[in-house]
């Protein structure tokens, strides 16, 4: 390819959000007929570097070439003028409209499906696709919808395509069609860019391999020199040392026993495959994957929020009685006696109400305590003081809606909530996810003292350094399966990151 | 495109914190505009300076003591199916079925003063009036809730169409009950024996209506503001996933928020036929519980507001109405003041929850 | 045995305001906005009619077929177009809620109607409550000369003034216009997922306007068939009654489809009258409740679609939801 203009060509291009640096100064090229893989870690900056190509940001700094010339794309439009079509992982499509409707969507000209299926099917037969014009996207499989979406950036012209995290979605069946989909598409010069972290898929499509981290670009080869282990050096980088404390295991004994636990989502994908570990009181379990992999249907299973398909989940009593968890709702699991407290992800949307105050929300929990039909309010009031003193939240009052909390604030408030009801089980989703330094640590803090205090807790994370310095264990998902389980003491960060990126036991090991 | 498109003049964005004083500073403006705007109409139409429109307006609330009880029993009654509405509404289920439920309300209580008065000590038909009000409201207000909760079916188009199917319901008993035969009317019931008919008290014929209305009014305050039901109606309302997670039944919620809004409908209806008209009319409800609708939302379903914000539409009403008789007017003209007062209220709303930000020196030219 | 050959005339001019007030609320609902205000806007559609008519055959010494149609038609589209056009204002650009000012809408329609209809009736000094305007009628009500002679095929079919045929006219294209044309295409996306249509290019401010006020004329039509045609020309309070809240009705009826409103908007002209035609004896209660079962059925239909949960027998996704795209 050597002398040849770069059909993208990326120069120092920056973006902050608020104090966040996204993107800081990514130079980038890719060429005519290439596919380049965009590696790195969840937050790694590679979905905001190519909004900023498909138009959905502007860079704060940088130039954008785009075949030689520079240009300024400030609206998807833009993009699609300039050919760059942007497949994102939430698919932009009506339901009740059919593939052709929605390929066509927004055009001008008169309306002429047939025409429309006409070109629908030619591309289809050029690159391999299969796609019904005339069905609806709502009788869609995923995959299916994302067919469409690809082929509605083609049916505008776009020779060059970006896909953000493709096989997120898809079975390796799917995972293997796609593939050959975009091979031909490069055969025919088009450019594509595919982002993933999954290693496995980067040595199976691209030529070339570009890295971030931490917003960052760390270097990029081509495929063919790259393998597992070099790419994951590149992805995770050096250990760093943190210094977050971690004090012994206080006396771990059995407290969850989850064994060839099963979960399919909503639109029958399979989320959990013959999932089976235990976790210790005492002792903080951790959670590591790349997201996506099953930890929040995980989380919500134990927490009686989520349907299972097979498997049990055991709570172990002190005195060593069993009492099974699954096909109970949150409710009749706290009558059961078990204090369970959960950290969702979702904050606002799902661990707090938005538009409450700071009482409102401690009440989430403790308002049906008493036989009065009554909600106790002055309690809440209380712990809503003794939270903001101790965790010093800084908001205007306890009658402040928590939607306008800033985001490390709203977590106190929530985990705050949670551990004041002395759980015995501590479930934890992404506690630290977008938390400067100081509300982190107060955040690691706090559960280590739920820890001493023999609390079985469970924490999932994406950052594999706070994992390994935090948790006594490390359990690792891939794929909805546990590809192990390690010591948090021992475990060597890149023996993690290769565990965390092998490709649903079709393994490369 | 040009590039008008990217440096637009203003620009919208959602408002952080307004104080509640400023919140309703606005409002009191677009309600001022709106009272200036009805003055302007009027003397459009009627010629009369605006003041003494105004003038004639309070006559027509206050003008006499006579009158001035009939406002309070309007408000009464309009308060009433308000706060009926309002915990539906706080738990964003769209009950625009307050007049259905009000009707059936209204027809369990006829049903009961016709087929019972006389068989029955005074005392025991009434509670059993009331009983029954309550039930058939409920049920009018139950059936939608439980689709709703069951199968996702839309509730405001239900509620809707609950609305007429009581209207014939009504009109269908009152041909079976007429008096006298081909009358087409049920006329005052059991005008001699006064069976059924709620006890006047304190000497004025609608200090029960307004003494209840108003025992209602704290009551829902106390429920909504103070009780585990009314606070996990505020949870559902907000988000269903974050009630899901603390192991609230939505369903259940919804079903038996939607029983008790139509209960209070019920009474409302009861207090209409027994307390007020002790007639039943398919018209007896006269658009109330849309209007309820209204006062609800104007009120931020704030139970106290609703007092203000009832009056406000019922004053304008009845002075309306007293234009429109001084003049020899349609006593519509009440309602188009009503509508532009609305408008204007509706409208403000905007200026609370959002604000416009211009942006400076974007007119250059391109 | 039943009159068919009555029957179904007098269903058809029953149906006819009933398909015009629901073909007008798809158009809107299709941009995800719930118009509750279109009782209101068919009184004011009504209404600025009777007005035009009323000034014009007060004016002209000589009444000229076409001004005395088309005076009418353009100040009814007016009026009803203003008040959809408020409506927009209110939802779309200042994002107030749907239900709430469609209700306002509708107290205001409702009372202006009756208001300037009670003006005129003072102005016109008539002797009985209500305005007569049977000139301009004869030109609504004109059907073809030939009608009469054709038997019971006339009166079925040939018996009706224009407005009936430009309604089902107006249905059969709109059913067209939502299926088969572009615009129709990014009307359906702007009501089933805003944030889809934006992302796609289409100005979705602009297509709910668009809609609503075409929708709202459309509606307005329909009170204005009613005067000049259904009434021939008389105009008396309230009389119009609650015919809005059944196109209403009708359009959860036609799940969501103008072409099926035809024969649907027949079938409830039909049933609105069918206690007329049900030999009851003495028994003339039970007529109110054969009045009950359009809504009856479209309650039906509500629920037996939820229940399917069949995509396209939906209400539009984004019905009642305001759309602002920084909130996504």
């Amino acid at each position: 390819m050597g002398e040849q203009i770069p059909a993208v060509k990326l120069r120092n291009v920056t973006k902050t959000f608020g104090s966040i640096t996204a993107n800081s100064k990514v130079s980038l090229e890719i060429y005519r007929g290439e596919i380049l893989s965009l590696l790195g870690e969840n937050g790694s900056g590679k979905t905001t570097l190519m909004n900023m190509l498909s138009g959905i940001y502007f860079p704060d700094e940088g130039e954008i070439f785009i075949h030689g010339k520079e240009v300024v794309i400030r609206s998807p439009k833009d993009a699609f003028d300039l050919g760059i079509g942007m497949i994102h992982q939430h698919f932009k499509l009506v339901d009740v409209l059919t593939a052709a409707e929605n390929i066509v969507l927004g055009l001008k000209g008169k309306l002429d499906l047939k025409a429309a299926s006409e070109k629908i099917r030619a591309i289809c037969d050029a690159y391999g696709f299969e796609v019904d014009p005339n069905q609806k996207v709502y009788d869609m499989s995923v995959s299916q919808k994302q067919t469409v979406e690809i082929v509605k950036v083609l049916y505008r012209g776009a020779d060059i395509l970006i896909l953000d995290e493709p096989t997120a979605v898809l079975t390796p069946q799917e995972t293997d069609k796609l593939f050959a989909v975009l091979r031909n598409m490069k055969a025919d010069g088009k450019s594509i860019i595919i982002i993933t972290h999954k290693l496995q898929e980067v040595l199976d499509i691209s030529d070339r391999v570009a890295v971030l981290r931490k917003g960052e670009y760390i270097g990029d080869m081509a495929t063919g020199q790259a393998d597992a282990q070099k790419l994951t050096d590149m992805m995770v980088g050096r250990s760093v040392a943190l210094n977050i404390q971690r004090p012994d295991a206080v006396d771990p004994k059995p407290r969850i026993e989850v064994k060839g636990l099963t979960v399919h989502s909503a639109d029958g994908i399979l989320k959990l495959d013959n999932v089976s570990f235990t976790a210790n009181s005492g002792e903080i379990l951790g959670v590591a994957g790349i997201s996506g992999c099953g930890q929040k249907e995980l989380l919500e299973a134990i927490a009686g929020l989520q349907p299972v398909d097979g498997g049990s989940i055991r709570f172990v009593s002190d005195d060593g009685t069993r009492e099974e968890l699954v096909g109970k709702d949150p409710l009749s699991i706290a009558d059961m006696g078990v204090t369970l407290s959960f950290v969702p992800e979702d904050r606002l949307g799902m661990g707090l109400v938005g538009n409450m105050d700071l009482a409102g929300n401690m009440m989430l929990r403790s308002f049906r305590s008493g036989h009065s039909p009554f909600a106790d309010r002055k309690g809440p009031h209380k712990l809503a003081e003794e939270v903001v003193e101790e965790l010093e939240v800084v908001t205007p009052s306890i009658e402040t809606p928590v939607r306008r909390l800033s985001g490390g604030n709203v977590q106190k408030v929530l985990v705050g909530r949670e551990i004041a009801s002395s759980p015995t089980v501590l479930l934890t989703a992404y506690a630290v996810r977008g938390l400067d330094i100081n509300s982190s640590y107060t955040i690691y803090d706090l559960i280590n003292r739920q820890k001493a205090a023999g609390v079985a807790v469970i924490y999932v994370g994406e950052d594999l350094d706070v994992l390994l310095e935090l948790c006594d264990r490390i359990l690792v998902l891939c794929g909805g399966k546990v590809s192990g389980i390690v010591s948090g003491r021992d475990a060597d960060k890149r023996e993690v990151g290769l565990m965390m990126t092998k490709l649903g036991g079709s393994a490369d090991e | 495109m040009n590039n008008k498109t990217h440096t637009p003049l203003f620009h919208i964005s959602k408002r952080g914190a307004l104080p509640w004083y400023a919140a309703w500073a606005i409002r009191g403006g677009a309600l001022i505009l709106a009272l200036l705007l009805c003055a302007l109409v009027t003397t459009l139409v009627t010629g009369q300076n605006p003041i003494d429109v105004y003038i004639t307006i309070f006559k027509g609330s206050f003008g006499s003591s006579r009158r001035a009880w009939v406002l309070f029993q309007n408000i009464a009654i309009l308060l009433c199916v308000s706060l009926a509405v309002t915990p539906a509404f706080k738990m964003r289920f769209w009950n625009i079925g307050g007049e259905g439920q009000m009707l059936a309300g209204g027809l369990a209580t006829a049903a009961c003063m016709i087929l019972l008065g006389g068989k029955l000590p005074g005392w025991l038909l009434i509670v059993i009036m009331v009983a029954a009000s309550i039930l058939a409201g409920a049920v009018w207000g139950g059936i939608p809730a439980v689709f709703k909760a069951r199968w996702n079916t839309n509730e405001t188009l239900f509620t809707l169409m609950m609305n007429y199917i009581a209207t014939q319901l009504v009109a269908f008993f009152i041909i079976v009950w007429e008096v006298p035969k081909g009358a087409g009317q049920i006329g005052i019931i059991n005008q001699s024996s006064e069976a059924g008919w709620l006890p006047v008290i304190g000497g004025q014929k609608y200090l029960l209506n307004i003494t209840v209305a108003a025992v209602v009014c704290v009551a829902m305050h106390i429920y909504l503001s103070y009780t585990k039901h009314g606070y996990e109606i505020s949870v559902v309302g907000e988000s269903e996933n974050t009630a899901r997670y603390v192991g609230i039944k939505v369903e259940r919620v919804i079903v038996r928020t939607m029983l008790l809004s139509g209960a209070v409908c019920g009474i409302a209806g009861m207090l209409l036929v027994a307390g007020t008209e002790h007639t039943l009319t398919t018209t007896i409800t006269s658009g109330r519980g849309f209007t309820a609708v209204m006062v609800s939302w104007l009120a931020k379903f704030n139970p106290f507001m609703m007092i203000f914000t009832s009056f406000l539409i019922v004053f304008m009403e009845r002075g309306a109405g007293q234009i429109a008789t001084d003049y020899g007017l349609s006593q519509s003209f009440a309602d188009i003041l009503t509508g532009i007062i609305l408008f204007c209220i509706i409208g403000s709303e905007f200026f609370i929850t959002y604000q416009i930000n211009f942006r400076h020196g974007a007119a250059k030219e391109d | 045995m039943f009159d068919f050959v009555s029957f179904i005339p007098r269903a058809i001019v029953q149906g006819i305001p009933l398909l015009l007030g629901s073909t007008g609320e798809t158009l809107t609902e299709k941009s995800g906005n719930l118009n509750l205000g279109i009782p209101g806007i068919m009184y004011v559609g009504a209404i600025s009619g009777v007005i035009g008519a009323f000034f014009y055959e007060q004016s002209a010494v000589e009444m000229n077929g076409f001004l005395a149609v088309s005076i009418p038609l353009l100040c009814s589209l007016l009026g009803s177009g203003l008040m959809g056009l408020l409506y927009c204002f209110l939802t779309v650009t200042l994002r107030a809620n749907q239900n709430v000012t469609g209700l306002a809408l509708t107290t205001f329609g409702v009372g202006f109607g009756n208001f300037f209809g009670g003006s005129l009736i003072k102005l016109a000094g008539s002797e009985v409550p209500a305005i007569v305007l049977s000139a301009t009628s004869s030109y609504f009500c004109a059907s073809l000369p030939f009608a009469g002679k054709l038997g019971w095929f006339g009166s079925i079919f040939l018996s009706y003034g224009f407005l009936a045929y430009l309604a089902v006219v107006i249905s059969l294209a709109a059913a067209y216009f939502l299926r088969h044309t572009r615009a129709g295409l990014h009307l359906r996306a702007v009501g089933e997922s805003p944030a889809t249509a934006d992302a796609a290019g289409i100005n979705v401010v602009r297509y709910k306007y668009g809609a609503t006020v075409i929708g709202s004329m459309i509606a307005g039509l329909g009170g204005l068939y009613y005067i000049m045609d259904y009434t021939s020309g008389i105009w008396s309070s309230d009389a119009f009654g609650d015919r809005g809240w059944l196109a209403i009705a009708l359009v959860i009826f036609t799940i969501w489809r103008p072409d099926v409103g035809v024969a649907a908007s027949f079938l409830f002209g039909g049933l609105y009258i069918l206690h007329m035609y049900i030999p009851s004896g003495m028994n003339l209660a039970i007529k109110e409740i054969y009045k009950m079962l359009p809504y009856v059925v479209t309650i039906a239909v509500l629920i037996i679609s939820s229940m399917r949960n069949k995509r396209e027998n939906q209400p539009p996704a984004g019905l009642g939801l305001p759309y602002f795209r920084e909130e996504r």
